[in-house]
């Protein structure tokens, strides 16, 4: 048993109760057309989510990842980036990847196993999904590097879980990020769950107060509210573009679903502890602050929740719309230049699948 | 023309590589000041600044990791592995991120970043410092894995590497950094995947790369005594393999002897027989043979030269060629 301890400090600004709260180093400044359209990104995030989860149970995709109960931290670090910053996300970053506006059937392509990914990192500035664990926080710092040499007006932000704090990659990360100065903004879902191990077999401090071994500034924000992620990545990023270098931000949020499709929390983690955290849920309390201060009617969240159905219902043709990707689509893009072995085998593969055409 | 080491042949082929193209970098440990613990980087950071040449955090996977992230961002990073046995902690950005990125992009990343690692023995060094890794990239789809022989080759290929839109692990011959031969600046080697027709040769051919050139060449120096014609083929490339090169080579032969320092088990000579046996089947007057490193760890300095392929264990393998 451990001993019951006070909630952890962190920067909220909107409570699960849907009620504004001042912070002496963090304030926000949103007009009602702000709050409704992010309550709506939440919304249609969760939903294109939940269809994705039905998808794999129905088969098909092959494994989802699901973001449910992370809406905020990622809607709201999403929504704090300029077109010029480079997001770096993990495999369930959905939120941001909606609000930086990739089409959602990439994402289900990739579950689905049509392609390993497949959109233009370039193109919205989100770089493809990173399946190994803490990868992606070395590119992030690398392409910081880079946006410094170019002396442009521009940061990265680079997502990763609480589990990834142990790999050797993102404590490198931090090195270099610290010792070059880089504008990045570590951003941890600390969603206090890897897989089935707990926060405790990561960490023995709280994660944002490792940033200050590694010489800079770590904040804990309430990961359920996005009205306080969005605030305080802003500010990060804001640092980061005028040479104030790296900063760890840790929003404190809740894996409310398996880790995938394949897992089964049931067998690790107890029931309450979900009830707990559905008190807090990262939609009910923007819905309660527009309600309560009359910022939006009955009419507007039944039109969301009527555009969040058709979304769902659009995804769903479109991803078994997907065709199959052609067999030789197996050797395409392995190398920019000509490669003779590639070649070659693409050529024997080509006259072998030949040898079936006409047959029976 | 200009008499050079190899290690100073690969210093101005990336001293013009960065001249020609202002997003090549030069990073790794040590590479800045000090020039590289073999000195290939040797006067780069005082030229191009510290911008460019870049003295990182003792940290592998980072010297990887963060070159993935600055070509991303159109860069084209030249990384300094210090030595072979230090690559190990960089070999999940290589393999799993370096390699697989752009395919994972369906070709809308490219990743033009070249890893340089020394290797091979010979140099009477402590445990890591003499070890020969190229199958663990050779096997890894998505890389391009080159190793050059002499400082000729090694002024081009390192110029050509840094060109390359492909990711390049460059293996260099730590012990023939010091040999010498005259370079022509500016002049264009054969292209990077090319195999090169070291020695002509009817009777036999012997395979190899990196180090194991100059070892061969002395070997059918050596065989020509005995009235034998020993041809000598320099792979440079890895993978791909120019294998028009080896077969005609072999075609010509019928005996193929097959020479790395790596241990053979596994090793790229394994790959080289195969191919050899299913493209020259009807002209083999003999199996291809292999010459290499024991099925051991790289054994302590006392031991390498009975570790390391020499010029009589390879004539002891051209001996047994012709005993079928």
């Amino acid at each position: 048993m451990t001993a019951p301890t006070a909630p952890p400090e962190l920067v909220q600004l909107l409570t699960p109760e849907g009620e504004r709260v001042e912070h002496p180093d963090y304030d926000i400044d949103l007009t009602a057309e702000e709050v409704r359209s992010l309550y709506r990104d939440l919304v249609l995030v969760r939903r294109v989510d939940l269809e994705a989860v039905a998808l794999q149970r129905q088969g098909e995709l092959g494994l989802w990842a699901s973001l449910l109960g992370q809406e905020a931290a990622q809607v709201g670090s999403g929504r704090a980036l300029t077109d010029a910053d480079m997001a770096f996300p993990t495999y369930r970053e959905h939120g941001v990847a909606w609000c930086r506006g990739v089409d959602p059937l990439h994402l289900l392509g990739l579950f689905r196993g049509v392609n390993h990914g497949g959109w233009d990192p370039y193109e919205h500035n989100f770089h493809l999904y990173t399946i190994v664990i803490g990868s992606q926080t070395l590119h992030s710092v690398g392409y910081a590097m880079g946006i410094q040499r170019d002396g442009a007006e521009a940061a990265t932000i680079v997502y990763f879980g609480d589990g990834a704090t142990s790999q050797g990659d993102v404590n490198e990360a931090f090195i270099w990020a610290s010792v070059f100065n880089a504008p990045v903004v570590f951003f941890c879902q600390n969603n206090q769950w890897a897989i089935s191990e707990p926060l405790e077999k990561q960490s023995k401090i709280p994660l944002y107060k490792r940033a200050s071994g590694f010489g800079f500034p770590g904040i804990r924000v309430d990961g359920n509210d996005v009205f306080a992620c969005l605030a305080v990545t802003r500010a990060a990023l804001r640092n980061a573009r005028e040479g104030q270098g790296p900063t760890l931000v840790e929003a404190f949020t809740y894996r409310m679903g398996a880790h995938t499709t394949s897992d089964d929390p049931t067998r690790y983690r107890v029931a309450d502890e979900l009830e707990a955290w559905k008190l807090k849920d990262p939609i009910e309390r923007v819905k309660a602050y527009l309600f309560k201060n009359q910022l939006a009617d009955q009419e507007f969240f039944d039109k969301i929740d009527a555009e969040a159905d058709q979304l769902g219902k659009d995804l769903r043709a479109r991803c078994l719309a997907l065709p199959d990707p052609q067999p030789g689509a197996i050797f395409d893009h392995v190398y920019v230049e000509p490669h003779a072995l590639l070649a070659e085998e693409r050529e024997q593969f080509t006259t072998y699948l030949a040898g079936f055409e006409g047959a029976q | 023309m200009t008499t050079l080491t190899l290690a100073k042949a690969l210093n101005e082929g990336l001293r013009a590589a960065m001249d020609a193209d202002s997003k090549v970098l030069v990073m790794g440990e040590d590479v800045g000041k000090l020039g590289g613990v073999f000195r290939v980087t040797d006067g780069l950071q005082k030229d191009f600044g510290e911008d460019r040449v870049i003295d990182t955090p003792l940290a592998e996977s980072g010297i990887i990791g963060t070159a993935i992230g600055l070509a991303l961002r159109g860069y084209r990073p030249v990384c300094e592995i210090q030595f072979d046995g230090f690559v190990f902690p960089a070999a999940d950005q290589i393999i799993t991120q370096l390699a697989k990125m752009p395919l994972r992009s369906l070709g809308k990343v490219r990743l033009p970043v070249v890893v340089r690692i020394p290797f091979g023995g010979g140099i009477g060094a402590v445990e890591h410092h003499s070890e020969s890794p190229e199958s663990y990239f050779t096997h890894t789809a998505g890389l391009r894995v080159v190793a050059c022989s002499n400082p000729v080759d090694a002024y081009t290929m390192i110029q050509d590497a840094v060109r390359c839109d492909d990711p390049v692990v460059f293996f260099e011959p730590k012990r023939r950094y010091w040999d010498k031969a005259d370079v022509e600046f500016g002049a264009p080697g054969l292209p990077l995947d090319r195999a090169r027709v070291a020695r002509e040769g009817d009777d036999v051919t012997l395979i190899a790369y990196g180090p194991m050139v100059k070892t061969c060449l002395e070997a059918a120096a050596a065989a020509e005594d005995d009235g034998r014609s020993v041809g000598v083929i320099d792979l440079r490339s890895l993978n791909p393999l120019d294998m028009p090169v080896v077969r005609d080579a072999v075609n010509r032969t019928g005996r193929c002897v097959v020479v790395h320092e790596a241990p053979i088990f596994s090793g790229l000579g394994g790959e080289i027989a195969a191919r050899v046996t299913e493209q020259c089947f009807y002209r083999l007057e003999a199996p291809v043979l292999r010459v290499g490193g024991f099925s051991t760890p790289y054994p302590p300095s006392r031991l390498e030269d009975h570790y390391l392929p020499d010029l009589d264990r390879i004539l002891e393998a051209v001996d047994r060629a012709f005993g079928y």
